[in-house]
């Protein structure tokens, strides 16, 4: 029982580490061959799918989520909170990127000089 | 007999819901924190481009510093993940040693980033210079702070645990305080990810 929590935190540790150096080799890559090698469309979502299995692996090997006896609500809660991030992350993100769509540099500069900023 | 030993059970048992009403109104607590740097995250989203005519992500991150600040706040989740576990099993020694480890390499951590926001200020990337540097700021101070608070209470554990030694009442403060660091390394995945390497590649 107690060499598999200290060996899970080993695990947990040795995986978190690959994956920031897997995720900044890619980064290095791309920037070393102008943006070519890797196209922003691949590096972009697979550094972001990077971070969220290294949130996977600490939430399991370090916080031992789903392991206590109260553990269906903390899943609950953690899962609605995702949700909720998710809402504000990505409708904040939609709603700018139309704003910016739907108005031209020139407009904008117009609306910034008529109201002395935002 | 049986009615002592029932009487020690309800007690234990009573001891037990209530340690893990703590940890679920601790949980409570992480996750409205992370809603607060979900706002924080979608503010930098939205405005990483509007540099005002300033520098913008690439010109002034340096990868290789902040991928040294990843792993000592990495080793420093890991060391605090060994410390909580020497103090289920009850040797003082390995904790303080962990703990100390752990608080080093937070310090460390927390030194590196207040020298990148002395050299931005002094090349005049201010807050105030564009929106982008406004919530580069507010989003990385933020977790700062959040590090900072967690480099207190861990102070104010080694005197707990020097003074009192570990009681039951010390290792469920110890082992709300470890869970609090390891979400302050969950929360700086995502800002080296987002801030830092996109950033840059962009």
């Amino acid at each position: 029982m107690k060499n598999k929590i200290l060996r899970s935190y080993l695990i947990g540790f040795i995986l978190s580490l690959i994956c920031t150096f897997t995720a900044y080799i890619l980064v290095l890559i791309h920037i070393s061959s102008a943006h070519e090698t890797i196209p922003h469309i691949v590096l972009i979502p697979s550094i972001l799918l990077i971070a969220i299995l290294q949130l996977l692996i600490q939430l399991i090997f370090f916080l031992h989520l789903g392991q206590e006896s109260s553990a269906k609500w903390n899943i609950i809660l953690f899962i609605f909170t995702c949700c909720s991030i998710l809402v504000i992350v990505v409708g904040s993100i939609w709603i700018m990127y139309h704003l910016n769509y739907n108005m031209t540099s020139l407009q904008m500069n117009q609306y910034i000089n008529d109201q002395s900023g935002f | 007999m049986n009615m002592i030993n029932k009487e020690i059970l309800n007690k234990s048992e009573e001891q037990f819901n209530q340690d893990n009403k703590t940890y679920f109104g601790f949980w409570i607590y992480l996750m409205t924190d992370l809603l607060m740097f979900a706002g924080l995250f979608a503010a930098f989203a939205v405005l990483r481009s509007s540099t005002f005519g300033g520098s913008g992500a690439a010109e002034i991150f340096n990868l290789p510093f902040v991928l040294v600040e990843t792993l000592l706040l990495l080793t420093s989740s890991f060391t605090c993940g060994l410390a909580i576990f020497f103090a289920s099993t009850g040797s003082l020694r390995k904790v303080i040693t962990f703990l100390f480890l752990t608080f080093i390499l937070g310090l460390s951590f927390l030194s590196m980033e207040i020298y990148e926001f002395n050299n931005l200020f002094r090349e005049g990337n201010t807050p105030q210079r564009s929106a982008f540097l406004s919530s580069y700021f507010s989003l990385v101070g933020t977790h700062g702070l959040h590090i900072t608070a967690g480099l207190i209470w861990m102070t104010i554990m080694f005197i707990y645990i020097l003074k009192k030694g570990l009681t039951k009442g010390a290792v469920r403060k110890l082992t709300l305080m470890g869970i609090f660091w390891h979400f302050l390394d969950i929360v700086w995945i995502f800002i080296f990810t987002i801030v830092y390497l996109t950033g840059v590649a962009l």
